[in-house]
């Protein structure tokens, strides 16, 4: 309530902008880096993982990268805008069943009807809103667009009146929490709990072939980079200067005659289009998109990754991302109960004493040498101050 | 008319339950700015002290009228111990509080499934709480419905006198309205926060015990209550509970019109709409302490 902050505004300039006046490290030499990491990555997603995994292994990967997806919106709005936003499953689940919408349609033929609906619905003919998902024109964009109008709408009307912070967090919460009653309520048109399941086809190519399993996993590694690409360019961008900035101090970035809404907008409103662009290359991945897979709990847990990678990097919630969803799939299949206590602790360690997750490891140890004089022991001062430098961004 | 009457009593019992849960968080979070997400599993650890009591004491009215205050004790010892072993060290982040006692109602959750195992657990209500009281007009309300409501509004009658006439009430407003200023004037900040989470935490306690006489326990029976008594919350305004009192049975109105309109999936879109929508008009809630701060 009356936070007093003197913090020093220097220390959240980004290490790297594109056009701000002093730069600290020539600008050449960092994109140079950045096109050799694309480039590492790129050898790893394409040569690497596709020769050394089983196809099995090699779905599970589609399936992160896909988590990874989301943690890469949700490093922007909330790693450098300050968002907390716990209900990504929404856009992840509208993404996800604009494209299961389109692929049951064409799995049922011109003309046909999913199983479901004669099942549970006793429809006898499609429901008015599913029709133009039947064309792959307006599927497709539809799983990117629909995603972020309704970002648009929620987080127009909410940060113009300067609703933010826990409030925010909240009502994106509630938002996931709507959604999945409404989903769950509505099973006729929706399939309810069971969601939309066994999609065979994609685009004409048979799911269960494992040579097209492939080619969706590269769809997604390939996507996965472009939207890195596309992070890269906007966290380093004058843009993405004001983000932090707006995460640091609203009210100065307001009083120096930005308007803070459009800036948290702009970043809620590209995560909801990363996350709806996950939905949808998840449900050709896994076969099934439900109302378990968007609810509060993954939409929490799409968070977690992000944080234990280090949310305001670049590639932190990437690997955070994929990091807990291997551990989950490797630990949650022999020790069930074991997996939530170590989840539950990851979210208390983590974010209470390692706020800039992993990555501020990294950090830390390189700047060990510089400053290790004005570092002092003590649990919390120190916890916090690392809190702070953790989150001025490495790269 | 009986139907009117019938939609406004279920409203209102639904507001009873929400207003009894956030009251606790009203508390917490307007004085700390804290976030508690494992104030569901609180509601939970109350629901099953009811459940172990019944199995040692037999009569049901008795365990019942003895698990109103043993519930309160446990929750709101859980409370002071998250307090001091986590969210006293986070003050400054509010938002990563949440995200930290996310993490410790998961592993409450589980603690819960390994004791007393993941099916829900059922308890005896008391005979007297079974039947249905007849009023005026032909119309029947439950008992235990009107119980709970009893019990929402003693909260809050109790809670409102300590506030405004105890000493320590005093020095729980002198925090919430000017932290510094209290602290200056020699209040124990840090004591008084411990005392307050002990008793938002009591709450929960108190309000998973109405719970056990509405239906059956599990492990996750708070997850989804605490989001409707979150919103109760941010609407209501925090510093002051007279906003949550409103808003709690204004939605529960809200949501058993909505829900007898259409249905109990449309009337929850409806409410967050609603939300949405009032958030407009007042962001900073129903009812707000005036400061001076931007925020």
């Amino acid at each position: 309530m009356t936070a007093v902050t003197p913090a020093p505004p220097s220390t959240a300039t980004p290490a790297a902008p594109a056009d701000a006046p002093p730069p600290r490290r020539p600008g050449g030499r960092s994109r140079l880096r950045a096109a050799a990491g694309f480039a590492f990555g790129a050898a790893l997603l394409f040569a690497v993982a596709p020769l050394a995994l089983s196809d099995f292994r090699l779905a599970l990967l589609a399936k992160y990268l896909c988590v990874a997806m989301v943690a890469v919106g949700i490093g922007i709005a909330w790693g450098r805008g300050g968002m907390l936003t716990l209900g990504q499953g929404v856009f992840f689940g509208l993404g996800g069943y604009a494209m299961a919408m389109h692929l049951k349609l064409a799995d049922a033929g011109p003309g046909g009807m999913p199983d479901f609906m004669q099942l549970y619905g006793q429809l006898d003919e499609l429901p008015v809103w599913w029709r133009p998902f039947a064309s792959p024109w307006f599927a497709l964009p539809a799983t990117v667009l629909l995603p972020m109008a309704v970002a648009f709408g929620l987080g127009s009307l909410v940060f113009r009146r300067r609703v933010r912070g826990a409030y925010f967090a909240i009502l994106s919460q509630a938002l996931a929490a709507a959604m999945v009653i409404l989903l769950i309520g509505q099973q006729g048109t929706t399939g309810g709990t069971n969601g939309l399941t066994d999609i065979q086809g994609f685009f004409g190519y048979d799911l269960d072939d494992p040579v097209n399993q492939r080619m969706v996993y590269f769809i997604i590694a390939g996507v996965l980079l472009a939207l890195l690409a596309l992070a890269r360019q906007l966290i380093h961008s004058r843009y993405g200067e004001l983000l932090v900035a707006v995460r640091d101090s609203e009210e100065r970035v307001r009083f120096l005659g930005y308007d803070p809404a459009s800036v948290k907008l702009v970043a809620y409103v590209v995560a909801a289009g990363m996350a709806g662009l996950a939905g949808a290359l998840f449900v050709p991945a896994v076969g099934i998109i439900s109302p378990a897979l968007i609810g509060i709990v993954p939409s929490i847990e799409f968070v977690i990754g992000v944080a234990v990678g280090g949310r305001a990097t670049l590639l932190g919630p990437v690997l955070g991302a994929v990091a807990v969803a291997w551990a989950r799939t490797a630990l949650s299949e022999r020790f069930p109960g074991t997996w939530t206590y170590l989840q539950g602790l990851l979210f208390v360690v983590v974010v209470a004493f390692l706020p800039g997750g992993l990555a501020s490891l990294w950090a830390l140890a390189r700047r060990r040498d510089a400053d290790s004089a004005s570092r002092r022991r003590g649990w919390f001062p120190t916890a916090r101050r690392r809190a702070e430098r953790a989150e001025v961004p490495t790269a | 008319m009986t139907v009117l009457f019938g939609q406004l009593f279920t409203g209102i019992s639904i507001g009873a339950v929400l207003l009894l849960i956030a009251l606790g968080l009203a508390l917490s979070f307007g004085q700390m700015n804290v976030i508690n997400m494992a104030h569901g599993e609180f509601i939970m650890a109350g629901a099953y002290t009811t459940y172990v009591l019944q199995q040692s004491i037999t009569g049901a009215g008795l365990s019942l009228l003895v698990a109103l205050p043993v519930a309160f004790v446990v929750a709101g010892t859980m409370g002071v111990l998250l307090e001091i072993l986590l969210i006293r060290r986070l003050y400054a982040r509010p938002l990563d509080t949440l995200l930290v006692t996310w993490g410790v109602s998961l592993m409450l959750q589980q603690l819960a499934r390994d004791i007393f195992g993941s099916p829900n657990v059922q308890t005896r209500a008391p005979d007297l709480l079974t039947g249905n009281v007849a009023v005026p007009g032909g119309l029947t309300v439950a008992n235990n419905r009107l119980f709970i409501l009893a019990l929402a509004l003693a909260a809050v009658a109790a809670l409102t006198l300590a506030l405004r006439l105890t000493p320590l009430g005093r020095r729980i407003r002198a925090v919430v309205q000017n932290r510094d200023l209290a602290a200056v004037s020699g209040i124990p900040t840090a004591r008084v926060d411990r005392t307050t989470f002990f008793l938002g935490s009591g709450l929960a306690g108190l309000a998973g015990v109405a719970l056990t006489l509405l239906g059956p326990i599990g492990p996750t029976m708070g997850t989804n209550l605490i989001i409707d008594a979150f919103l109760v919350v941010v609407v209501g305004g925090i510093g002051q509970l007279k906003g949550s009192v409103i808003v709690a049975f204004a939605l529960g109105v809200l949501q058993a019109t909505g829900e007898y309109l259409t249905t109990l999936s449309v009337a929850k879109v409806i409410v967050f709409v609603a939300i949405v929508a009032f958030l407009q008009w007042r962001p900073q809630g129903l009812f707000t302490l005036r400061t001076r701060s931007l925020a």
